[in-house]
């Protein structure tokens, strides 16, 4: 597309962003402050991922982007053509295609491999947000790494609930050293993060906060010694593919109450539907 | 001043043109309760925030031993090592609980904030010891999980101490603790505060306007007056024959019941 840069950011904003994402990378968990631009959308649909999908973006890349696991919702469709128009970059829907996957609120079910990058959309970087309001006082808690509130949070959800209520945007150390956000992906996503092949990267563009997690770094959900951490799934099976161990997304069929059970990763569903086709075809 | 866990030499602060601290010399042994008394903007805050390194002075030194017997300089010590310090070996009683406490946290929370703080991960422990805070304060443990704001201002005031002292510390910083209470819950409140402090042998500074709070549980006592200490010694003896005529003052304007 002519009169703008390549991915649309100027050159000079992405070498500002590199350097943030360097930073983050080289402190695993630790949120790094950058000079969020405005995007030709509103705050809240991404731009924080879009800014760091931008910066990163080459001729040879190809990008995936998914919304809630989907790669067909309006959100998913819209970034993945803004950066086939911007900067002329191959698209794919299949995960193991892809080097560059820009994500909301979901971890693709297939594994992810060394040399691919995912790139999350943050809403609220910091995990302590709503629990300490003051912005200095989060950070002097990082700093000197007094995470004892997180656990207070817990402690309480425990106590009234009978279990930590949160099932998304479940809080996790990374390294053995920083509390981090891991934006609201399902808790059901979580063991996915530890010791991941693949770079993670985290952009929060109204907060203006950039973190990453490293390839092979561990990643550990908060729990108590007597209330591990498990991760929540909907009892049921998917009813396109059969998948029994993917995340479900519940969906309202008719005006009857009907209802059915289907992946939220559309990806890996029509793989899975594709791949029984064959055999069917086969047998 | 061997032994002394705390101790301060030639303190001096000034905001602007008001004095706040003026020379304070003042020695906190293991185990003793010391009452700091005057009339308001006598500096008993002021020497209290300087004392517990929540404020900076002008001019001299505040001493600390650690349990291992090491003496640190307070307000030359790093943020991570006193903040730790205020979590663990140290406790802080403010006149208003609403002020420590976590209004939106039940009460077992607010107890096992500082254990989880500390790094306990065993949510069972954690609300045993709870429990057991509860009992110790007078609370009883059923209302383990009920919010503060249900609590009476006396339960508030009991809380903030079970809050505080779950961890043991080995000083604790009381303001005004039984400030804004009536008189017949203060007087449990008192009670149960020396119970614990003799039980625990907990050394104690405790900054009063009340001379009667002072003399209920305080061992030594130094009376304030414009930033400057003008008498302390034995609580008895200072407040049964005052030597100073501010003191002769103050003790004389206590109302007989």
């Amino acid at each position: 597309m002519s009169g703008y840069n390549f991915a649309y950011l100027d050159e000079q904003t992405k070498r500002m962003i590199r350097r943030a994402i360097l930073k983050a990378v080289a402190i695993p968990g630790h949120q790094i402050p950058f000079g969020s631009r405005e995007m030709p959308l509103p705050y809240g649909w991404g731009t924080g991922g879009i800014q760091v999908t931008a910066s990163i973006l080459g001729p040879p890349d190809v990008l995936k982007v998914i919304d809630q696991g989907a790669d067909d919702t309006t959100n998913a469709v819209s970034i993945r053509r803004f950066f086939a128009r911007t900067a002329g970059v191959a698209t794919t829907t299949r995960t193991v295609d892809a080097t560059i996957i820009q994500t909301r609120h979901r971890i693709p079910e297939t594994p992810l491999h060394e040399g691919q990058i995912l790139v999350y959309q943050v809403p609220l970087p910091e995990p302590m947000a709503r629990l300490e309001p003051s912005r200095a006082e989060t950070t002097r808690m990082h700093g000197l790494q007094e995470y004892g509130l997180m656990h207070v949070k817990l402690y309480e959800d425990i106590a009234r609930y009978g279990r930590v209520a949160n099932s998304y945007d479940f809080p996790v150390m990374v390294n053995g050293r920083y509390l981090m956000s891991p934006s609201p992906i399902p808790a059901f996503d979580n063991p996915k993060l530890h010791m991941s092949p693949a770079l993670q990267l985290f952009g929060a563009g109204r907060e203006k906060r950039i973190y990453a997690v490293p390839p092979y770094t561990a990643v550990r959900s908060l729990d108590f010694d007597d209330h591990p951490f498990r991760a929540g799934r909907a009892p049921g099976i998917c009813a396109l593919c059969g998948a029994d161990d993917s995340y479900l997304d519940e969906v309202v069929t008719d005006d009857q109450g009907t209802r059915m059970f289907v992946c939220s990763d559309t990806d890996y569903c029509n793989e899975r539907a594709a791949a029984a086709a064959i055999q069917g075809n086969a047998a | 001043m061997s032994d002394a866990l705390l101790s301060a030499r030639g303190l001096g602060l000034t905001f602007g043109p008001i004095t706040a601290l003026d020379e304070v010399h003042a020695d906190l042994w293991p185990g003793e309760v010391l009452a700091v008394v005057g009339e308001s903007g006598s500096g008993k805050t002021t020497l209290l925030n300087v004392l517990s390194g929540r404020m900076a002075p002008d001019a001299g030194t505040v001493w600390y031993r650690d349990p291992a017997r090491h003496l640190h300089d307070l307000h030359a010590m790093p943020a991570p090592q006193l903040r730790a310090l205020h979590r663990s070996d140290w406790g802080f009683v403010h006149q208003n609980p609403r002020d420590s406490l976590r209004m939106r946290v039940s009460a077992g929370g607010n107890v096992g904030e500082r254990l989880m703080a500390q790094g306990i991960r065993h949510y069972g422990d954690i609300r045993a010891a709870a429990q057991d805070w509860l009992a110790q304060v007078e609370i009883d443990p059923a209302r383990i999980d009920d919010l503060p704001h249900t609590f009476s201002g006396g339960m508030l005031q009991r809380l903030q101490i079970a809050r505080t002292l779950v961890t043991h510390p080995r000083l604790v910083f009381m303001d005004e603790p039984t400030g804004g209470l009536d008189v017949s819950v203060q007087a449990r409140l008192l009670d149960l505060i020396r119970t614990l402090v003799t039980r625990l042998g907990i050394a104690v500074v405790l900054v009063t306007h009340d001379i009667a709070v002072a003399r209920l549980l305080a061992g030594r006592l130094l009376v304030m007056q414009g930033g400057r200490v003008i008498e302390s010694g034995l609580t008895d003896q200072v407040l049964d024959d005052p030597q100073h005529p501010y003191t002769q003052l103050l003790v004389s304007s206590v109302l007989s019941a």
